[in-house]
């Protein structure tokens, strides 16, 4: 019985240990969710975007309302500039959420529950906006740090502060993801030990807390992926459309 | 029973928390750095296939799908629209039609009726000046026989009163006498008999 809820994050090895100079790149449990995540992706959508008929089967009516929901939340949020980087938004936001997902299946791991994850993602995104808003507007983009109508006074404060939350942004969007989900798999593994220990009579409570819990955690698991990719989208949105 | 098994499940719970909780060595696995290196390396990997696979191949695709059917209910809508204005236009056409060959019914309905009458009326009037004419024509004759009546009255009136001086007093009467005498009388009683 795995009782420490934190085992379940463990990552081990799966086949032979390979190495690339000194780093180690085994394949772990972690990169076989990876993999599973992203072959689901591709696998539904493949078979999504195959044929096209005037009245799509269930399988195309996903694909497309995915692809309608995550244009239009982009569109909604960054502007028609983002277009181009649709493509992008749209797999991080399917990857994020079919890791969430995959992770909800019992004696399963999840991916976007280890914070080396979502950081590289979170400073990805970061220093992929952040390189966009130089190019596009030079260094007017340190104008995003001094917001207008604000008195001069409070202008060294406010740029301090500016800085520091710009700064922060991969910290708080790599954590808010990685806490969520660590949070809520370890809550729904403590109260899964409870239902062991109270055994048949008293842990009837627990498993109800459970059940309930795996609902909240699938919201979560959706939710999540949703403000991930939403983040993103107004972090691209202050690249592209400098409005301070 | 059933509530000492429900307390003693409780009062045990302590022991078997421990033996929960026992295999806890601290700290979270996301922080031991062992494998970070080969999450790092997976993810690029896989999340950097995903995104090509998907952006070259599969959602260009579903683009087009999406963008395909769009047009194709534009373009249905757009033929239904030009059926729907055709079919209106036909129908304004028919009845344009109709009414033109209403007009047209009532035109020649009406032009026959005005040629009955004026045939008619033709036809009336040369049946009245017919009818004139020959009442002109009788009114002549009786006039004609009007005129020679008196005439012949008197050559009748002086045979027979020849005829009667002879029969009564068996002598011949100069005819030219009794004729002054008719035409006498006439001149003086013509206009009791016949009128003129």
């Amino acid at each position: 019985m795995a009782a420490n809820p934190m085992t379940q994050f463990e990552v081990y090895r799966i086949g032979p240990e390979i190495k690339i100079g000194t780093f180690d790149i085994s394949f772990t449990n972690a990169s076989l969710f990876m993999a599973i995540s992203s072959l689901a992706i591709l696998i539904i959508f493949n078979l999504g975007s195959k044929k096209n008929s005037i009245l799509p089967n269930k399988i195309q009516l996903l694909a497309e309302l995915s692809y309608s929901f995550v244009s239009k939340m982009i569109s909604d949020t960054a502007g028609s500039k983002a277009k181009p980087y649709f493509s992008f938004i749209f797999s991080l936001f399917m990857f994020v959420l079919f890791c969430n997902m995959f992770g909800m299946i019992p004696y399963t791991f999840t991916v976007t529950s280890h914070i080396i994850v979502t950081f590289v993602l979170a400073s990805f995104i970061f220093i992929g906006v952040t390189v966009i808003g130089f190019i596009k507007h030079g260094f007017g983009y340190l104008k995003l740090f001094v917001p207008s109508g604000v008195p001069v006074i409070l202008l060294p404060l406010i740029v301090v502060i500016e800085i520091i939350s710009y700064l922060s942004r991969p910290i708080s969007l790599s954590v808010r993801l990685f806490a969520n989900m660590m949070a809520g798999h370890t809550m729904m593994k403590v109260f899964g030990g409870f239902v062991i220990s109270l055994g048949i009579v008293g842990g009837w409570l627990p498993l109800s807390f459970s059940v309930a819990l795996t609902g909240l955690e699938i919201l979560v698991a959706f939710l999540q992926a949703y403000v991930f990719a939403i983040l993103t989208c107004i972090y691209l949105n202050d690249a592209l459309n400098l409005h301070h | 029973m059933i509530k000492k098994i429900f307390f003693q499940s409780i009062f045990f719970n302590f022991f078997f928390f421990k033996e929960v909780f026992a295999a806890e060595s601290g700290g979270m696995p996301q922080l031991n750095p062992e494998f970070w290196i080969s999450q790092i390396f997976w993810l690029t990997l896989t999340f950097g296939i995903l995104y090509i696979v998907l952006s070259k191949l599969i959602l260009p695709k579903i683009s087009a799908n999406l963008e395909l059917r769009k047009s194709q209910i534009q373009d249905n809508i757009e033929a239904a629209e030009k059926q729907r204005k055709d079919s209106e236009s036909k129908l304004k056409e028919y009845d344009d039609i109709i009414f033109k060959s209403k007009l047209e019914a009532k035109n020649i309905f009406k032009d026959s009726r005005e040629k009955v009458i004026k045939d008619i009326n033709n036809k009336k009037e040369t049946l009245e000046n017919q009818i004139n004419e020959e009442i002109k024509k009788a009114e002549k004759e009786i006039e004609v026989v009007k005129k020679s009546a008196p005439e012949k009255i008197n050559k009748i009136a002086i045979e027979a009163s020849s005829e009667l001086v002879k029969k009564l007093i068996g002598a011949e009467i100069n005819n030219s006498s009794i004729s002054a005498i008719v035409d006498d009388l006439s001149k003086k009683n013509g206009d009791k008999y016949y009128g003129n």
